[in-house]
């Protein structure tokens, strides 16, 4: 551990330094309201935490996955039907596994076709795992859903979330500065140099996948005692998987942090449309997702990032690049 | 004499109905800069990638040092010792000169990481002649660097074999003899170069030896001075006499 400590560049100690501190600020939000602040916090919370794990993977990658309903709905289903079997920590934990088993089966048999494939295969898969644990309780069940009764309130959701945000974070933070990371920009620069240079793109691309898979069916393990009553449409809503791509790309992918950007502002724009135009919501996310499409191809953080680079060179050389460029 | 480091027998490659590499053979023994050559379309290049594995052959086998790599993925047969650079310069848009160069180190067999990882590409910017560049934008950087930053990626996984898909097309004349002397200088050092060249000035300085291709077929072998005056390959790049 210390070694891994000696490594940390400046700027490094201060994102960890400023990452503890934001989440110690947040940690204190139940104490000012427990109504509808601490709601939609919660909201933030959970979409911060599905956008940031989709990221990881995506991010790099530029594989877009709409499974993220299925590991979510998984998550979800894994505490509804152990609950009164596992203690609740093990059931996440047991939801992380399932995550991840399913991730790295979707991953090994399609993360070799190309982009527009895994695309559809993913939401294919989040309806699939849909219908199957629909058609499994109107077979085997007596009832369509099932019931989570749990001690927990707003208040520890919102804290488990804060956690696993925080975790997230905390991952991607050493992917990056790991060999996988450095695989994974390389494979996102140019996937044949990747394989090139000795990367097992596949493997590497699987294991990412696979992480990614198991922090949101975590949210979802996370999320369920809110739900209070659990059935197949509301656990695997395609309209998350919609949601965190939009806020993900609407953030921007390249950094970290970058989703959280998109996440914010739109939890609270759809929750003021949702309340005041219940029937237009999918309309918005629409128009969200051409606008961004068209006008912030690399989200807000890449469009800052551009701007800033801008700036610089106009600034007279002082890095040599410039004067590189004119030679 | 010793096993050859890399031995090609009867490889083929075939697209559908064209065969583009056709029952080729050769040997390049330990330290040999040899020359891949032939007109366009020769099936120079498909060779290079079966060795590399970015193509797998249709028929034959390609060893190295003993072991059969025809058949593997690409990034085993890179962490078994093949680097190569691309016909088409292809250096990491995202990433400066030095990490470009650190990506050839991090997963082959050699699998340094961190400083030393650092400290290879920048001695190996240094041998390339970009010295002190490290951090330039690759983006930035004129085709000629950018060749250099390609060539460094590749010996930073010290490979066995390095393969050059026409590294020095598209110099300039004066870039030409700078190039020419970088290769040179790998070829004193003991690396083993397979080189796909159309220049042939380089290839009667570089190679001892060179194969020369035509029609996916081998048509030459032999000493460079040889096999360029053998009425075949002249007839392969010139084609027939009209007067028959």
């Amino acid at each position: 551990m210390s070694g891994f400590l000696n490594g940390l560049k400046a700027g490094e100690w201060r994102g960890l330094i400023l990452g503890a501190v934001i989440v110690a600020l947040a940690a204190t939000l139940p104490r000012f309201d427990d109504g509808f602040y601490l709601s939609i916090s919660v909201n933030i919370m959970l979409y911060a935490a599905l956008c940031t794990a989709w990221s990881l993977f995506s991010g790099p990658t530029h594989y877009v996955s709409l499974a993220t309903a299925a590991f979510y709905g998984l998550g979800t289903y894994c505490v509804g039907l152990g609950i009164d079997i596992l203690p609740y920590p093990l059931l996440v934990l047991v939801a992380a596994l399932v995550g991840a088993l399913v991730a790295g089966l979707v991953g090994a048999m399609t993360l070799r076709i190309s982009g527009v494939y895994f695309v559809i295969f993913t939401f294919g898969l989040a309806e699939l795992v849909r219908q199957l644990v629909t058609w499994t309780q109107t077979k085997f069940a007596t009832a369509m859903g099932l019931y989570v009764f749990t001690d927990f309130n707003e208040s520890h959701i919102y804290w488990m979330l804060l956690a696993l945000t925080a975790a997230v974070f905390l991952t991607g933070f050493l992917i990056n500065r790991s060999r996988l990371g450095f695989a994974m920009t390389v494979i996102g620069n140019d996937e044949t140099v990747a394989r090139h240079v000795g990367i097992d793109t596949a493997r590497a691309k699987i294991i990412l996948f696979m992480v990614s898979g198991a922090f949101i069916a975590i949210a979802g393990a996370i999320t369920a005692p809110r739900y209070t009553y659990i059935e197949p449409p509301s656990a695997f809503n395609p309209m998350i998987s919609f949601l965190v791509v939009i806020m993900s790309l609407l953030g921007g992918t390249r950094r970290l942090w970058g989703p959280l950007v998109g996440v914010i502002p739109f939890t609270i724009a759809m929750d003021f449309i949702s309340a005041r135009f219940p029937n237009h919501t999918s309309i918005v996310i629409g128009l969200a997702f051409f606008a961004i499409v068209y006008l912030l191809p690399n989200g807000v953080t890449g469009r800052l990032e551009q701007l800033w680079t801008k700036f610089r060179t106009r600034k007279p050389a002082e890095h040599g690049a410039v004067a590189e460029k004119q030679a | 004499m010793s096993a050859p480091v890399l031995s090609v027998s009867h490889a083929r490659k075939q697209f559908g109905g064209l065969v583009a590499v056709n029952d080729v053979s050769f040997d390049v023994n330990e330290g040999e800069v040899i020359g891949l050559i032939g007109p366009n379309g020769s099936g120079k290049t498909t060779m290079l990638n079966l060795i590399s594995g970015a193509l797998s052959p249709t028929d034959g086998e390609i060893r190295l040092a003993g072991e059969r790599i025809s058949g593997m993925a690409a990034h085993q047969i890179a962490r078994k010792g093949v680097a190569r650079t691309f016909q088409l310069v292809r250096v990491l848009p995202s990433l400066d000169a030095e990490q470009n160069v650190m990506a050839g180190a991090v997963f082959g067999h050699r699998k340094l990481w961190g400083r030393e990882a650092h400290e290879l590409a920048r001695g190996l910017l240094d041998l390339v002649g970009l010295a002190g560049r490290g951090h330039s934008p690759v983006s930035a950087l004129t085709y000629i660097d950018q060749k250099r930053v390609e060539l460094a990626r590749a010996l930073a996984a010290d490979p066995r074999v390095l393969l050059l898909d026409e590294w020095l097309a598209g110099l300039n004349p004066s870039e030409l003899q700078i190039g020419i002397a970088l290769i040179e200088k790998l070829g004193r050092e003991g690396r083993t170069i397979i080189m796909v060249e159309h220049v042939m000035d380089a290839i009667r300085s570089l190679c001892g030896r060179c194969v020369v291709m035509n029609s996916g077929r081998k048509i030459a072998e032999g000493d460079v001075d040889d096999v360029l005056s053998d009425p075949e390959v002249v007839r392969a790049y010139l084609g027939d006499d009209d007067d028959a």
